[in-house]
């Protein structure tokens, strides 16, 4: 049975569906990078996932449109951003901790809402997959990166996006500025609370956009808690990929194949446990940490709240 | 007379996120159109209302003060433990194997057994991110998750399969629970409710935590590591060793509270699949409690009753009023929120009164001295 595991049918399934997996943590985890980058650790991730994917649910299961329900999405995870910012700029608390304060407040409030406005699971009918004439019907490769939705197009084309904006532009100059050396930055003038309201902001759109990447997109139904760590695997991310776009694309990558690989050998029948084959991404995951973090160093200013010296 | 106006000030500001947070829940209410009042009444009558309610109150909050004291430790050392979840779910697993597996012996023994395996089984779970910590520079906030998602697996795996109830192992449709313990190896009730020697163990360690962080060595050292570990290098203390301990304590009060929570509650490890399954998120509220507490172990007992009563009233206000407990999930983050947000009032506080000393005496005294002390041992 192991050796249907090697199959070409089998094979582009694993990767087609590993490659749709990585979407949500794509989305998340470069939104972190942002705010990582900036000095500020995000770890409400979690919290604004779930409220997006609630939000992007029931958005369209209401009014029909998916991409009211996409923008639905993405408002609810600015306006997390834009609270934990005040929380974390105006206020200094400590990052980690209001980050927990606000992943409970958006496990609480989707289950909330959920109960409140639909009660039941629904389903909804997602975003389609996008046929691109020609790229679609090369075998294998067609299969595995040209038959998905635009959702996922969105999440690849966002790593080389977001690798450009903060290494070639100036704002990504002062975003780094301010997360390396916020009292430097001030002082050649780069407003270090806007730089980091910018970024805290923009990663919660991208946490929201995530959610609703499974709500929408993906799995295309609601339940509570959906998201079941998927948002704190987004943070670990990109400590994985080393604070670097392409780097989170690579953690992200390797995360969900081998989530995608559990999923095929449990299809196939395989006897492995399942619960030990879900076990192994994190498993994974950790030793991979221990083989490469201690050589990449973080943000100097990270989990740092700024104050100028008056 | 000022500074004890300020202090007081400082105790209240944990009162002062709480009613907060329950001004939001009531606007929430009100958005929900229910009766704040009526609902708040469900609430408290839901914790306090009758000696069998204060008790449910009691036994929720046992599990939260174990925790939370683990995180006083781990957050004094300026570790952040999330794994709380997971390392309850290791404890418990260790300290159901043995009172499933050595049945002749007495009920004492296997109890406080039961107990030193759970310390010990959340301890290796908390103690392996401490390592990874120390010596691997990986970030305990990314361990500790990840450790949560493998001990769920870990704890399916095991109640579906090797340690599955014989009886549940015949039916079609499997619960994954473990057989019940013997009922002599069960903590013993306190009262005619379902209270549990486990809560006056709780409450015992509170204050053992106490004097371990401040009167002793090490305690001493773990909390200098937090404030300062640069400085605490140079004073000659081993920061990495520190850190593991101060993880790994923190892991072990956790897996203490699962084996609690098997002993004293349950009678057996049983699940939905999901971590808060069994642990009903305790390793997550129990940080709450903690920082409620001011990361204090004392403050943590009244803490942990607090949240324990939001949570057990939560159930009888779902039914009374039909607002889903979700609701004090959502108020716990806010309070958490507003606990941390408050603390830029105290620390303004505090450096005006440092300005103020710094103008009377012209040198003010540096904390140096302390450090020093502790280089010459």
């Amino acid at each position: 049975m192991i050796t249907e595991l090697f199959s070409t049918t089998v094979l582009i399934g694993i990767l087609a569906s590993g490659i749709r997996l990585a979407t949500p943590y794509l989305y998340a985890a470069i939104g972190e990078t942002f705010s990582q980058k900036s000095g500020v650790l995000n770890l409400g991730v979690e919290g604004q996932m779930l409220l997006g994917c609630f939000a992007a649910f029931y958005v369209t299961f209401t009014t029909g449109s998916l991409w009211l329900g996409l923008l639905a999405a993405i408002a609810v995870g600015a306006l997390m951003g834009l609270a934990m910012a005040f929380v974390t700029v105006n206020l200094r608390a400590q990052q980690g901790i209001s980050g927990i304060g606000f992943y409970l407040f958006g496990l609480g409030m989707s289950d909330l809402l959920f109960q409140r406005l639909m009660g039941t699971v629904e389903t909804v009918q997602g975003f389609p997959k996008i046929y691109i004439p020609g790229l679609s019907e090369i075998p294998g490769i067609g299969e595995i990166f040209f038959n998905q939705n635009i959702l996922v197009y969105g999440a690849y084309l966002l790593v080389p996006l977001a690798w450009f904006v903060l290494n070639k532009t100036t704002l990504g100059l002062k975003i780094r500025a301010v997360g390396e050396n916020p009292d430097a930055a001030d002082s050649l003038g780069v407003n270090v609370a806007r730089v980091r309201y910018f970024t805290i902001i923009l990663g919660g759109i991208l946490s929201g956009v995530a959610g609703a990447s499974l709500s929408i997109a993906l799995l295309n139904v609601f339940q509570q808690n959906m998201t079941s760590g998927l948002g704190f695997i987004a943070v670990a991310l990109v400590y994985f990929g080393a604070w670097h776009p392409v780097g989170v694309l690579g953690g992200a990558l390797l995360f969900s194949m081998v989530n995608s690989l559990q999923l095929w050998v449990q299809v196939l029948g395989i006897p492995i446990p399942s619960d030990i084959a879900v076990m192994m991404p994190y498993v994974l995951t950790i030793l991979v940490l221990v083989a490469t973090v201690s050589r990449v160093r973080a943000p100097s200013a990270l989990t740092k709240p700024f104050e100028r010296d008056e | 007379m000022r500074s004890k106006l300020s202090t007081l000030f400082d105790a209240l500001l944990p009162v002062i996120a709480t009613l907060a947070a329950l001004a939001v829940g009531t606007v929430m209410l009100l958005l929900l159109k229910v009766n704040p009042i009526e609902a708040y009444a469900a609430l408290w009558d839901g914790a306090f209302g009758s000696a069998n309610s204060f008790a449910e109150t009691l036994v929720k909050a046992t599990p939260l003060l174990l925790v939370a004291l683990g995180i006083c430790i781990s957050f004094r050392g300026d570790v952040i433990n999330i794994g709380g979840e997971g390392q309850m779910i290791v404890g418990a697993v260790l300290a159901t194997w043995v009172g499933l597996t050595f049945t002749e012996a007495p009920g004492w023994l296997i109890i406080a057994l039961a107990l030193v395996a759970g310390f010990v089984g959340g301890g290796i779970w908390g103690g392996i991110p401490g390592v990874l910590k120390a010596y691997f520079n990986v970030n305990e906030i990314l361990s500790t998750v990840m450790m949560n998602a493998i001990a769920v697996q870990l704890m399916n795996f095991l109640l579906r399969g090797p340690m599955i109830d014989p009886a549940q192992a015949e039916l079609a449709s499997k619960i994954p629970q473990t057989a019940r313990l013997i009922d002599e190896f069960h903590l013993a009730r306190l009262a005619p409710t379902r209270l549990h020697a486990g809560a006056l163990i709780a409450v015992v360690l509170a204050v053992v935590v106490y004097i371990l962080l401040w009167r002793t060595i090490w305690g001493y050292r773990i909390r200098a590591v937090g404030q300062n570990p640069h400085a605490s290098r140079y004073a000659g203390i081993k920061v990495s060793r520190y850190m593991v301990l101060a993880l790994l304590l923190s892991g072990a009060f956790a897996g203490l509270a699962g084996a609690v929570q098997v002993y004293g509650v349950n009678y057996r490890m049983i699940t939905d699949g999901s971590a808060s399954g069994f642990t009903g998120s305790a390793g997550f509220n129990g940080i709450v409690a903690a920082l409620f507490g001011q990361l204090h172990p004392l403050w943590s007992i009244p803490a942990s009753i607090l949240f324990g009563a939001l949570l057990v009233g939560a159930n009888k206000m779902q039914r009374v009023v039909q607002v889903p407990s979700a609701l004090i999930t959502v108020l716990n983050g806010l309070v958490v929120v507003f606990v941390v947000s408050s603390e830029i009032w105290r620390h303004r506080r505090q450096r005006r009164r440092l300005a103020a000393a710094g103008e009377e005496e012209a040198q003010p005294k540096p904390d140096q001295p302390q450090v020093q002390k502790e280089a010459g041992q």
